[in-house]
């Protein structure tokens, strides 16, 4: 009962939310659709926690969505125990790269005061989440190593039976509670994601690489309007 | 070629009085809300001196504006591959520390505080988090220099002056100072806009306006680093940028920006010009001293026939052009070569030009009167004590023959108008000035009285807004006719 609430409902409730919560508020409010930078506020500290941060998330992130994506690929290569032994060191290391850059960022927003005040709750709260997430994350690559063969085999499957509105919880049930609590903190992440600054994310892909360099907007089309001839 | 209308200004330095009522007009319209008290977007500096935010002309520490790379302009801060990796911390981006923290004073403090033996007083608390701070800048601290060398001899356009000059700029006795009156360029080839990754800023294609979008603006703060005048400013309260709008709901209604509108020294003149959008990135990738040249040639006679039929062609309306042929902006900046950008070297191709002061020469004059004997009519122009070396660092990119063209200009017209009116100067050496500074009489009166003695609306020349013409060509009128009415945006879900 208990783990069919954490991993058969969970998840459902959590994608809900994000779908309908983040069309909505992108609808209703775009002005708020960014992370409100306080770069300007504190300008030296800022690069040591921002920077690791994004960088160390963005890279383990991408594992994660490699093992869902092309588990064979990733087992495949895990198959040899030197590239095995590659992959489960760098993704530890860029886990503890985020969490030194969170470490920054929080110790900057409480010690800066100027930064302090443009942190909201909604802020902390998701400093709270993503601390819990990295940490567990990296309890789980030191305790429970071989972590990036053995997602491919167990949560993959999940992940996908989920996807296709067929839970199999079997294969989540089994797992040590550290991995559950990584699992499970996962969701409440992303089901509070559309109400925190967490958006900014969505709105980063630009068309900026390709758009021309220059923008010229006319409120008329120039080559049909002429007030008199 | 591809011809568009902008919107030019004009600001004549020589009658700057640096009251800051510009200023303060912007401030209590735009700028007084939660996140803006530091930002001006009209601000006055005294020159020589570091300005607001500090030392902002140093593009080597803020990366404002275009470089030449390879003979390719490029962004100085974060253009599109740079962005990336720099995405997540902009590496020359200005703190509040640049500028100033905002302050306001516990001024009920002084009606609470128990008896004792001192003054209460009120304490100076930070606008940003409410807490005591010892103040230590603020707007203008270094205003008329701030009673010490000190900001003026950190101006970054010192640099190329030799020591002996600068300590000839610094006697005290010789110390002389003018006022430079900022606002948003509307640059032609705003690196603000290249620089925007979520594409939120944008340049008016009506009248060249640039303007940001706040729904669309994501706290990048790129705009911020890339604009070398420091123009767009951000606000950390909303997390969005700001900047200038040139006042653009009262251009729509035909009235001078509030600036414009409140200005005593009646400095600022605006009108619009029409020019070759085809042309500007070839012009902005000339060498520096050729600059004010190709960014002359960009703007075009509104009085050729061709260029008219070609503006009609690209939908000018004859309104607009009408109003660039009366624009005092196109006079001052191509016909009379009087006006120069400021640091032209940025690449942006400002359209806020500044006739260069000529005051301080003859305030330097020792009898108190002008000199007429010497054979040289324009000596004491070199002899100026803001030397012209660095007028040409500020308005020319370096090519002194700029600013000097525009101050012997200004000096003939003043030589000639004395020949009139005072009548020490004679007929042959006012003459004999106009024709050294290749100006005719009728020129000569001409300046004379747009400078002198125009009225408001000979000074600012609206370009027609017309607003409804553009409503028409993008949608039929009609079409919401017994629709959506009074009130909706979108139509009323209910009995409607
Ligand atoms: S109001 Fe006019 S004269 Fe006064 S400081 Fe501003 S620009 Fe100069």
């Amino acid at each position: 009962m208990h783990d069919e609430l954490l991993f058969a409902i969970l998840p459902y409730v959590a994608m809900g939310v994000f779908l309908i919560m983040t069309i909505q508020r992108y609808r209703q409010r775009t002005f708020t659709y960014s992370s409100l930078s306080s770069q300007f506020l504190e300008n030296r500290h800022h690069f040591w926690g921002s920077v690791p941060f994004h960088y160390g998330l963005l890279f383990v992130l991408f594992l994660h969505l490699a093992g869902l994506f092309i588990p064979d690929v990733i087992l495949a290569w895990n198959a040899a125990p030197l590239r095995l032994f590659i992959t489960e060191a760098t993704g530890l290391a860029m886990a503890v790269i985020t969490l030194i850059g969170l470490g920054n960022i929080v110790l900057r927003r409480m010690g800066d005061t100027k930064s302090r005040t443009v942190t909201s709750v909604s802020d902390w709260i998701v400093y709270a989440l993503i601390g819990v997430q990295v940490i567990s994350g990296i309890a789980v690559a030191v305790f429970h190593g071989w972590g990036s063969s053995w997602f491919a085999t167990s949560l993959t499957p999940w992940l996908w039976s989920l996807f296709k509105l067929q839970p199999e919880i079997g294969y989540v049930t089994a797992l040590p509670w550290m991995v559950k609590l990584h699992i499970v903190n996962a969701w409440v992440l992303i089901g509070f994601f559309p109400f925190t600054r967490l958006v900014h994310v969505l709105v980063v892909p630009n068309p900026y690489l390709w758009r021309r360099t220059q923008v010229v907007l006319w409120n008329y089309d120039r080559h049909k309007v002429r007030s008199k001839d | 070629m591809d011809v568009r209308s902008q919107i030019a200004l004009i600001f004549h330095l020589d009658k700057c009085i640096g009251c800051h009522t510009c200023s303060v007009a912007c401030k209590n319209i735009w700028t007084d809300r939660k996140g803006t008290e530091y930002m001006w977007w009209n601000n006055v500096e005294t020159k020589p001196g570091t300005g607001y935010p500090t030392r902002w002309e140093d593009q080597e520490n803020y990366k404002g504006g275009w470089e030449l790379k390879g003979g390719k302009l490029r962004l100085k801060s974060t253009g599109r591959g740079r962005i990336i990796p720099n995405i997540f911390h902009n590496p020359s981006m200005p703190s509040m520390d640049d500028y100033y923290e905002p302050w306001t004073y516990r001024y009920e403090d002084l009606f609470t505080a128990p008896e004792g033996d001192d003054q209460p007083i009120a304490r100076a608390v930070s606008m940003v988090t409410g807490e005591p701070i010892d103040v230590e800048a603020g707007p203008n601290w270094d205003d008329d220099l701030g009673g010490s060398p000190i900001y003026a001899e950190n101006d970054p356009n010192l640099e190329e002056l030799t020591p002996e000059v600068k300590q000839m700029m610094f006697e005290i006795e010789r110390m002389a100072f003018f006022y430079l009156p900022r606002i948003c360029n509307h640059c032609l080839n705003p690196s603000c806009v290249a620089s925007c990754p979520s594409g939120a800023m944008y340049k008016r294609g009506e009248d060249g306006v640039v303007l940001l979008n706040q729904e669309r603006c994501r706290a990048w703060r790129s705009c911020v680093s890339a604009c070398p005048y420091k123009k767009t400013y951000y606000n950390w309260s909303t997390g969005k940028s700001e900047k200038c709008i040139l006042c653009f709901p009262r251009l729509e209604s035909g009235q001078a920006p509030a600036c414009f509108h409140s200005c005593v020294g009646r400095i600022r003149y605006l009108g619009n010009i029409l020019y070759d959008a085809d042309k500007i990135v070839e012009c902005a990738s000339r060498p520096d001293n050729e600059l004010v040249d190709a960014q002359r040639e960009l703007i075009l006679d509104p009085n050729d026939p061709e260029v008219i039929a070609a503006a009609r062609k690209n939908g000018i309306s004859d309104g607009i052009i009408d109003s660039a042929q009366n624009s005092p902006a196109y006079r001052f900046a191509k016909e009379w070569k009087l006006a120069l950008p400021l640091h032209v070297e940025f690449r942006t191709f400002p359209m806020l030009f500044y006739v260069p002061p000529l005051m301080p020469v003859i305030a330097n004059q020792d009898s108190g009167s002008v000199r007429n004997e010497t054979e040289d009519l324009f000596a004491d122009i070199e002899k100026a004590r803001v030397p012209i070396k660095y007028l040409a660092r500020l308005f020319s990119a370096g090519n002194e023959g700029k600013v000097r063209y525009a101050l012997r200009k200004q000096l003939a017209v003043r030589l000639w108008r004395r020949h009139k009116t005072v009548g020490d100067i004679s007929a042959e050496q006012a003459e004999r000035a106009l024709l050294e500074a290749e100006c005719s009489p009728e020129e000569a009166e001409a300046i004379y009285q747009l400078t002198a003695l125009a009225s408001m609306e000979d000074r600012v020349v609206v370009p027609p807004a017309q607003r409804e013409m553009a409503i028409e060509a993008l949608e039929d009128p009609l079409e919401f006719k017994q629709s959506t009415g009074f009130g909706f945006l979108t139509g009323p879900a209910r009995g409607a």
